[in-house]
Parts: structure tokens; C-alpha cells; sequence
């Protein structure tokens, strides 16, 4: 049984679409990396996937026992204003607030996994710091770190490398990776590091022009990554 | 000092000074607490926004000649609120514009109805009042202040139950709906529950200054705090000490209560810019 399902999906804005009759489906536990050109939708379905924006028509359904609030998200853009005064610390810790419910406090148990996050992204010497006053890598971390903490079953990265260093992405790779062999989360990352996507991901969706949908290897030789891989193909 | 004291506590002995420090006290509470909120979510007009529907609404009530106009303005006013703040991502008219909209026409519509159908030849004198609440706080009676506490209490208790979802949907409403939070519920609250305090604020410093209160304690709180938490703390106990301060000099110099309250607010603005002036220039 997938653990998510698009059926016919068509998006757009305003009448106009972008992405018509999508299917794919992702098993519990896959790693699904999204790939394709600036504009070709990615962000878009990724957003449609989160109930954000609503379906021009087709189906997409989470089944398994994964339900809307137990999915991280880690957004391309955020709408965070600069001047917001929060610190790291409740940040992360309101990622945990989809599971809350109705409950007014956050429990021990949830406090442990902000406090897990933090440690994991490597962020534990600016817990107390206020955001705004961070580099972009590092708030991309912080926002990485509340999106595990709402990621109890699913997580959606949408490319959460682009303001990295280096050294951080790879370890940011190693997390990811990690978080779904470990913790068994399927993992939904946009990335146009398709070198990257090749190495770590199980399934592969590539939009744009021609849509493609399945294994990697498949798609190694299906000549859909020509352009977006080192000599077109992989190493 | 003496002096003071003394006169102060012969002011004192009257009920209905008690009764405008208490009211006083708690609308300063409530609107700082969301006025952080409300300042980060791009509404710092909605107070100035929502005073001019209460406006309208009372035309419409004097009009209609309703004796008790309360419950008719209090109505009106969650409507519009939650009209405002329900907007959201997918909104074709943004915060400002549409506040701008219905506040300008709130007024303008209250403004009408009272010349046309209002049989007070003091019309000018009417206005005045409802907008700058010159005296109002002076004159309320025993039940108008159990109202108010009874309502400041349940705008407190939702304020600290909901705290962690309110920061939640400010600091990032679409990550908060991502993640399954019910960020149109705690919409639709915070909207209720501001409509409720600018309502109870009218009584004390009349719409025109109804935004200084909810403004002022929560920008002079973010000069010099950095997480929501003490922002919101401090933002709350300087308001209370403002609107105290402030009402004990309008008492005392027989100056207006609302001008005087706001006065305070904004020497206290000064005085936090000036503390995280200096705290920079430690730093560097
Ligand atoms: N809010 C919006 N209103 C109207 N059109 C939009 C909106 N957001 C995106 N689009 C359009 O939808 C298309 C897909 O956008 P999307 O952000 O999904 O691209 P993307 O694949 O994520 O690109 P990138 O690689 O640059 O992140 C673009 O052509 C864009 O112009
Ligand atoms: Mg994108």
C-alpha cells in the first residue's frame, strides 16, 4: 500500500496549468527526489501535495496510516518576516505543534524531540539566538530542524541544500539519509543536484517537458537527465 | 510627595476613579498581549480599523435608537475581524489596503447616518467623543466594569491557552498549515478575540487611540527583546505600567486620559530605542 498516491493530477494557477495528468506513487519508507528546470512545477506540487493549494482536478490521496499532521515540510521561500524577534529554540519547537492538537503545552516527549533536531542539524550553539539574526544557511537549518520535528511519518524538502556550504550539504545528504534508513520516513526531496538525487534517492520524478517517473537507474538510461547530470550520464 | 499622596488617596475614595484604573489596567493588558500578534501579522491599523466599524455601528445603533448598543457593536465588529484576518495566503486585497478600505468607509458611512438621521443638535460634540473617549472612563458604572473583567479574564485565559498556536500561525502561517495545524481556527480566534478588546479599549481611550495601545508596548518590546516570549511578557508589563502611570498624571493634572496614556506609551518607546541604541553600541 503507497504511502501516497497522485492519480491524474492537474496544477495551475489562475486557469493556467502547469503540471497535467501527474501520476506517481511512493511507497513507505522511499526516498523520492523531484527534479526539473526553474518553473517546471516542482515547488508547486510539492505545495498541492501539503493541501496548500487546491487540485485543478485529479486525485492525490496519503494512505497508510500517514495522516496531514504527522508530514515535515521544509519550504524553498518562507514568508518569514525579518523582523519576527523568536529564538531557535521555538522555532523548532513549534514544528512539533501539528501533533499537539488541542493541547495548550508542549510535552515532554515533544520538547526531547526539539531538543533531538536541534543536536541532529547541528544547531545547539545558537538554540537561545534570535532567527533574524542568523545566516541563511544557518536559518535553513533551523527550518530544516522544525520540519523534522513535524516529520513523524513523511517529510517534504524543498531544496533544502540551495544555501549550504559545501561541508553542510553533505552532511545535510548524510541527515536526510539517515532520517529515512533509520527512522524509516519517506523522504520527499525537490533538488537540482540531480548527481546528488542519483546517489541517495530510490525514485526519481522529473518534470518539465518530459515527465518521468521511476527508479533511478531507469532513469540514468532514459536520456530524460541529459543536461542535468555531468556528461549526461552518471559516473 | 505627601501632597501627592494624600491627594491621590482622595481621589481614591471615589468609585468611579477605582473603577477607571481597574478598566484602564486590564484593557492595557489585553491589548498588548495581542498587539505583538498583531503587529507582526501587518495589522497595526486593525485597531485604528476596527475602532471606525465600532463607530459605524454605533451610528447605526443611535440611529436605530437601540439603548443598549453593545451587543450590536461588539457584532459588527467580530464580523469585520474576521473578515480582515481570515484573508491568508490567497488573498486579493492584503492586510493594509483592506483595512484601509473598511475603516475609511466605517467612518465615513457612521459619520453619515449620524448628520442625517441623528436628532442631537450636539453632533460634532457626539463625535468627538466617540472617537477621542474624552470622559467615558470617568463616567462607567458598576456593571460596565464587571463586563470588562469578566471579559479581560476570558480574553487573558484564551490569549495563554492559545499562546503557542498563535505564535505558531504568526510566525509561519503556511508551514503551520502544512504541518496540520488548524491555522483558520486559531485565525478566526485571534480575530475574535481582537474585535473584543477594541471594542472594551473604545471606553478608554476612544477609537483615534486605540492603535497607540496596541502598537506602542509591542514595538517598544521588540527594540530590545529577541524571542516572542519576552517579547510578549514585556510587552504586557509595560503596557500595564504606561496605562497606570499615565492615568495617575491625567488624574492628578486634569489632562485627557487617552492623550495621557498614549504620551506615556511613546516616552516609553523613546526611552526602550534609546536602551537598544546603547546595547548596540556595547556590543560593537
Ligand atoms: N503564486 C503563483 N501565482 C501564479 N503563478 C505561479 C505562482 N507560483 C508559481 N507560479 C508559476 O508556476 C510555475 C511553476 O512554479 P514553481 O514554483 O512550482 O516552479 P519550480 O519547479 O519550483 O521552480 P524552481 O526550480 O525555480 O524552484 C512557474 O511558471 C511560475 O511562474
Ligand atoms: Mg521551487
Amino acid at each position: 500500500m503507497s504511502v501516497l498516491s497522485c492519480r491524474d493530477v492537474c496544477l495551475g494557477y489562475d486557469g493556467k496549468t502547469i503540471i497535467s495528468d501527474l501520476n506517481f506513487e511512493t511507497d513507505q519508507g522511499d526516498y523520492l527526489c523531484i527534479a526539473g528546470e526553474n518553473g517546471s512545477g516542482k515547488s508547486t506540487l510539492i505545495k498541492a501535495i501539503l493541501g496548500l493549494i487546491p487540485l485543478s482536478s485529479g486525485k492525490i490521496t496519503t494512505g497508510d496510516g500517514v495522516k496531514r499532521n504527522e508530514i515535515g515540510y521544509l519550504p524553498q521561500q518562507t514568508s518569514i518576516q525579518r523582523d519576527f524577534p523568536a529564538s531557535v529554540w521555538e522555532i523548532v519547537l513549534s514544528g512539533c505543534q501539528g501533533g499537539a492538537g488541542m493541547r495548550p503545552f508542549y510535552s515532554k516527549a515533544e520538547k526531547q524531540t526539539a531538543e533531538e533536531n536541534i543536536e541532529k542539524t547541528g544547531i545547539s550553539a545558537f538554540k537561545k539566538r534570535c532567527y533574524r539574526e542568523l545566516s541563511g544557511g544557518q536559518q535553513q537549518r533551523v527550518l530544516l530542524a522544525r520540519a523534522l520535528c513535524a516529520a513523524r511519518k513523511m517529510v517534504l524538502l524543498d531544496e533544502p541544500v540551495s544555501a549550504l556550504d559545501p561541508i553542510a550539504t553533505a552532511e545535510m545528504y548524510g541527515l536526510i539519509e539517515k532520517l529515512n534508513k533509520e527512522d524509516k520516513i519517506t523522504v520527499i526531496m525537490v533538488s537540482h543536484d540531480i548527481a546528488a538525487a542519483v546517489k541517495y534517492a530510490d525514485k526519481i520524478l522529473h518534470l518539465g517537458k518530459t515527465v518521468f517517473f521511476g527508479s533511478k537507474d531507469e532513469y540514468v538510461k532514459s536520456g530524460v537527465s541529459f543536461g542535468f547530470l555531468p556528461g549526461g550520464e552518471v559516473k | 510627595m505627601t501632597e501627592f499622596i494624600s491627594k491621590l488617596s482622595l481621589y481614591l475614595q471615589y468609585p468611579f476613579v477605582r473603577y477607571a484604573l481597574i478598566v484602564g489596567v486590564l484593557i492595557a493588558l489585553c491589548s498588548s498581549l495581542l498587539g505583538v500578534t498583531l503587529v507582526l501579522k501587518r495589522y497595526s491599523f486593525i485597531g485604528d480599523g476596527l475602532s471606525h466599524v465600532a463607530f459605524g455601528a454605533m451610528a447605526i445603533a443611535a440611529v436605530l435608537n437601540l439603548t443598549n448598543n453593545m451587543p450590536l457593536v461588539l457584532a459588527v465588529t467580530v464580523v469585520c475581524a474576521v473578515l480582515l484576518l481570515r484573508t491568508g495566503e490567497n488573498a486579493k486585497i492584503k492586510g493594509d489596503a483592506a483595512i484601509a478600505m473598511i475603516s475609511v468607509g466605517a467612518l465615513a458611512i457612521g459619520y453619515l447616518l449620524m448628520n442625517v438621521f441623528s436628532k442631537s443638535s450636539n453632533l460634532s460634540g457626539d463625535v468627538c467623543t466617540t472617537l477621542f473617549g474624552s470622559t467615558s472612563i470617568l463616567t462607567l458604572g458598576k456593571t460596565e466594569v464587571v463586563l470588562c473583567c469578566a471579559l479581560s479574564a476570558l480574553v487573558i485565559i484564551v490569549f495563554m491557552f492559545f499562546y503557542n498556536k498563535i505564535f505558531c500561525v504568526t510566525f509561519d502561517e503556511t508551514f503551520a498549515r502544512a504541518s496540520g495545524v488548524k491555522a483558520g481556527l486559531y485565525n478566526l480566534i485571534i480575530a475574535v478575540v481582537t474585535a473584543v478588546i477594541i471594542v472594551l479599549a473604545m471606553n478608554l481611550v476612544g477609537s483615534l487611540l486605540i492603535s497607540a495601545l496596541v502598537i506602542f508596548p509591542a514595538l517598544s518590546a521588540m527594540r530590545v527583546f529577541k524571542s516572542f516570549r519576552s517579547v510578549t511578557v514585556c510587552s504586557a508589563v509595560l503596557s500595564v505600567f504606561c496605562a497606570l502611570s499615565g492615568m495617575l498624571i491625567s488624574i492628578m493634572a486634569g489632562t485627557p486620559v487617552g492623550s495621557t496614556v498614549v504620551a506615556v506609551d511613546i516616552a516609553a518607546f523613546a526611552v526602550f530605542s534609546l536602551i537598544s541604541l546603547i546595547k548596540r553600541g556595547i556590543a560593537k
